[in-house]
C-alpha cells in the first residue's frame, strides 16, 4: 500500500462484516437482479450507514473521509455498495437545508436504518446533466404541491421509504437564472406510491435497482419542501461533491480488488512451466494499474480533506471521481486480460465487477462533464454550450 | 466475576507471510496485522459471558510494542471493559508473557482467564498452559464449548478422536479452539466507544517481571516447494518406484 490507510478500525470491521458476504452471494444477487437486503441490514445494524449523521441525531458524526473508508473497504472486499450507498449521502440534502422540525422527524430514524432515505431524482429522460431542463413541476394548491412529470436512472426507489425530488416550481423562461425556480421536496415513498407516483423498473447490465419514475398529480404536503421554493438547484448542489467522493472511493476499492485479484492469479496460474505473472506483457499492466490507483488514491483523499476541512472542493472532488473511476476499469480491463477466458467465468466474480465499476465513469456525473467543468472552471476556457 | 482476556496482535491471517532475504525472520514490513483468530474467539467468549450476565467486567490484555494498541481496542469495540497494555520492545517468549500475564491475573484477581490456545504467528501454544502453572489454577485447554456453574467452570475440550469434558474450579484458565463460538464484527457505534474506554499501560518493570530470552531464532526459511506428481501405468511400476527410487517399502 502506497499510502497509511485511514480509519483501520472502521475499515477492518468492514471487511469483518464483509467477509461474511463472499463472492457467492454477490454472484446470488447478481444472477436474479435481487436487493441484497440481508447485506444491506448488516451494514445499517453496524452502524456504517450512518457514520455522516450528526450524532445528535443518532449516527456518528464523522467526517466524510470516514465515509470513504466503509465504501472503499466494501468494494475491496468484493462487495458493490451500490445498493445502499445513498443512504449514507442523501440526508445531507435535508441536514444543510432542512429546518429543525423535518430533521427531528426524519434523521434519527435514518440513522437508525428505519426509514430508508437512499433515493435523490434529478434526471429526466428530455434533460440528462442538463439540470435547468427539467420539465417535472409543482403547482401549490393550497398546503399541497400537486406534481406532474416524468424521471428516468433513479436509483432504488423500490427500496427507499423517502426520496429527494428536484421539481420545477417556476418555469424555465419565468426565471433570470435558468437555474433559479427549482424547488426540493421530501417525498415519502410508501404513501406516494399507488397515489400518484408510479415506478417501472429499468432492466440494466448489472443488478443496480434502477427504475423510472411518473408523477401524475402527486400530492406532497408543503411542509415537506427543504429549503427555499426556488432555491432547489443550490440545495442539491453541495450534497453532489460528497457523492462524487464517496463513489471515488469505491472505485478505489473496486481498483485494489481487481489489481489484488490480478497478481495472485498471475503468481498461480502456470503456462509454458512458469507464473504468467513472470512475463512482463502479463505483470506490467498489472503494475500499471496499480500506480493509477494509487495516484487516484491520493486526489480521493485530498477531495475529502478539503471536504472535510469545509473548504471548496469541487474540482478535486470531480477530478477524484474521474481519476478513480478511470483506475478501476484500468485495472478491471487488466484482471479480465489476466485472467483469460477465466475473467468471463461467473465464478472468478472478475465479470460482474468490471460491469459493476464501469458505472462509474458515466454516474453520477460523465467524464465528459467533468472535463467541461474542469476546462470552464479551472482553467477559464470558453464553454462550448 | 471478572474475566480477563488476553488478545495478540499477528499477522493478518490472510496474508501470505514471506521468509526476509536474509533467513533471520518473517518480513512483517508493510503487512496487514489484525488480532490474533484465536485471541478474538476468547474475546467473543468473554463478551458472550457477559452479555448473558456471568461476567460483570471483561478486562482485554495484551504484551507487546504500543502498536498492539489497536488489537486490545478492537477488543474493546467488540466488548471488552477495558484493556492494560504492558510494554516491550521486539519478540517476547511465551513463557515471558506468561510471567506478565501472570503479575496482571495477581492484580486484578479474574476468576477466568481466557486465551487462544496459540497464536497464528508463532503457533507455540504454550502460553495458556504456562500461566496455568505459574499462577496455580487449573487449565481446559482447547474448548469447544464453555459453561460456568456456581464455583466450577466445565470446558469441553477439544482432543485427539473425540471430545472430553473437564469441570475445574475458579479460578480458572480456558484456551480456545476455533469451534468455540463465532466472533462478531464491531459496530460503528462500539468502535467510536472503544475509543473512549480506559487503557492502561504497564512497565514490566511496572510488575516486577524481568523480560529475559531463553529462545535464539537462528534461521527462518520458506518451505521446500512442492515438486509436480508423476503419473505412472499400472501398479507394477508404483511398487518398483516406491521400492527403488522413493526407498520407502523393501
Amino acid at each position: 500500500m502506497a499510502i497509511d490507510q485511514t480509519y483501520p478500525e472502521i475499515r477492518a470491521a468492514v471487511a469483518s462484516l464483509c467477509s461474511q458476504y463472499q463472492g457467492g452471494y454477490w454472484r446470488k444477487m447478481d444472477a436474479a437482479k435481487a436487493y441484497p437486503t440481508e447485506f444491506v441490514q448488516a451494514l445499517t445494524s453496524a452502524g456504517f450507514l450512518a457514520t455522516l449523521i450528526p450524532e445528535n441525531y443518532g449516527g456518528a458524526g464523522l467526517p466524510l473521509g470516514a465515509g470513504c473508508a466503509v465504501l472503499e473497504e466494501v468494494h475491496r472486499s468484493g462487495g458493490n455498495g451500490a445498493a445502499c450507498h445513498a443512504q449514507m449521502y442523501t440526508m445531507g440534502t435535508l441536514l444543510r437545508h432542512g429546518s429543525e422540525e423535518q430533521k427531528e422527524q426524519f434523521l434519527p430514524a435514518v440513522a437508525e436504518g428505519k426509514l430508508r432515505l437512499q433515493t435523490f431524482a434529478v434526471t429526466e429522460p428530455a434533460s440528462g446533466t442538463d439540470t435547468s431542463r427539467i420539465r417535472t413541476n409543482a403547482v401549490r394548491d393550497g398546503d399541497d404541491y400537486v406534481i406532474n412529470g416524468q424521471k428516468v436512472f433513479i436509483s432504488r426507489t423500490e427500496h427507499s421509504d423517502l426520496m429527494i425530488l428536484l421539481v420545477r416550481t417556476t418555469p424555465r423562461e419565468q426565471c433570470v437564472k435558468h437555474t433559479d425556480g427549482m424547488s426540493v421536496l421530501l417525498v415519502d415513498m410508501r404513501e406516494a406510491v399507488g397515489n400518484g407516483l408510479s415506478i417501472s423498473p429499468i432492466d440494466t447490465m448489472m443488478n443496480h435497482a434502477s427504475t423510472e419514475l411518473f408523477f401524475d398529480d402527486l400530492r406532497v404536503p408543503v411542509c415537506n419542501l427543504i429549503g427555499e421554493e426556488g432555491q432547489g438547484f443550490k440545495c442539491i448542489l453541495d450534497g453532489m461533491n460528497a457523492e462524487r467522493i464517496l463513489i471515488a472511493a469505491e472505485c478505489i476499492g473496486d481498483a485494489r480488488w481487481f489489481t489484488a485479484k490480478s497478481a495472485e492469479y498471475a503468481r498461480e496460474r502456470t503456462v509454458f512451466d512458469r507464473p504468467i505473472g513472470a512475463n512482463q506483457g502479463i505483470q506490467f499492466p498489472i503494475a500499471k494499474a496499480h500506480i493509477q490507483t494509487e495516484a487516484a488514491a491520493l486526489m480521493v483523499q485530498q477531495a475529502a480533506d478539503l471536504y472535510d476541512a469545509g473548504r471548496s472542493a469541487g474540482a478535486e472532488a470531480n477530478m477524484a471521481k474521474l481519476l478513480a473511476s478511470e483506475a478501476s476499469w484500468a485495472a478491471g480491463d487488466t484482471c479480465i486480460q489476466t485472467h483469460g477466458g477465466y475473467g468471463f467465468a461467473a465464478e472468478y466474480d472478475v465479470e460482474r465487477k468490471f460491469r459493476e465499476t464501469r458505472l462509474y465513469q458515466i454516474a453520477p456525473i460523465s467524464t465528459n462533464l467533468i472535463l467541461s467543468y474542469v476546462a470552464t472552471r479551472e482553467l477559464q476556457l470558453p464553454r462550448s454550450f | 466475576m471478572k474475566v480477563l482476556v488476553a488478545v495478540k496482535r499477528v499477522v493478518d491471517y490472510n496474508v501470505k507471510v514471506r521468509a526476509k532475504a536474509d533467513g533471520t525472520d518473517v518480513d512483517l514490513n508493510n503487512v496487514k496485522m489484525s488480532i490474533n483468530p484465536f485471541c478474538e474467539i476468547a474475546v467473543e467468549e468473554a463478551v458472550r459471558l457477559k452479555e448473558a450476565g456471568v461476567a460483570t467486567e471483561v478486562i482485554a490484555v495484551s504484551v507487546g510494542e504500543k502498536s498492539c494498541q489497536e488489537q486490545i481496542r478492537t477488543a474493546l469495540a467488540l466488548g471488552a471493559d477495558r484493556g492494560i497494555q504492558v510494554e516491550t520492545d521486539g519478540k517476547v517468549e511465551p513463557l515471558v508473557i506468561a510471567k506478565l500475564l501472570k503479575a496482571v491475573v495477581d492484580k486484578e484477581q479474574p476468576q477466568l482467564v481466557i486465551l487462544g490456545k496459540q497464536s497464528i504467528d508463532g503457533d507455540n501454544n504454550q502460553t495458556g498452559q504456562m500461566l496455568g502453572a505459574l499462577a496455580n489454577m487449573g487449565q481446559g485447554t482447547f474448548a469447544s464449548e464453555i459453561a460456568v456453574e456456581g464455583d466450577k467452570v466445565n470446558v469441553i475440550r477439544e482432543i485427539d478422536g473425540g471430545l472430553q469434558t473437564v469441570s475445574l474450579s475458579l479460578p480458572a484458565i480456558v484456551t480456545t479452539d476455533l469451534r468455540l463460538n463465532e466472533p462478531r464484527y464491531a459496530s460503528l457505534p462500539n468502535i467510536m466507544k472503544a475509543k473512549k474506554k480506559q487503557l492502561d499501560v504497564y512497565t514490566p518493570d511496572d510488575l516486577g517481571v524481568a523480560v529475559t530470552s531463553h529462545i535464539t531464532q537462528i534461521k527462518v526459511e520458506a518451505p521446500a516447494e512442492r515438486k509436480a506428481g508423476i503419473t505412472v501405468k499400472d501398479v507394477e511400476e508404483l511398487v518398483d518406484k516406491l521400492k527403488n527410487e522413493a526407498k520407502i517399502i523393501s
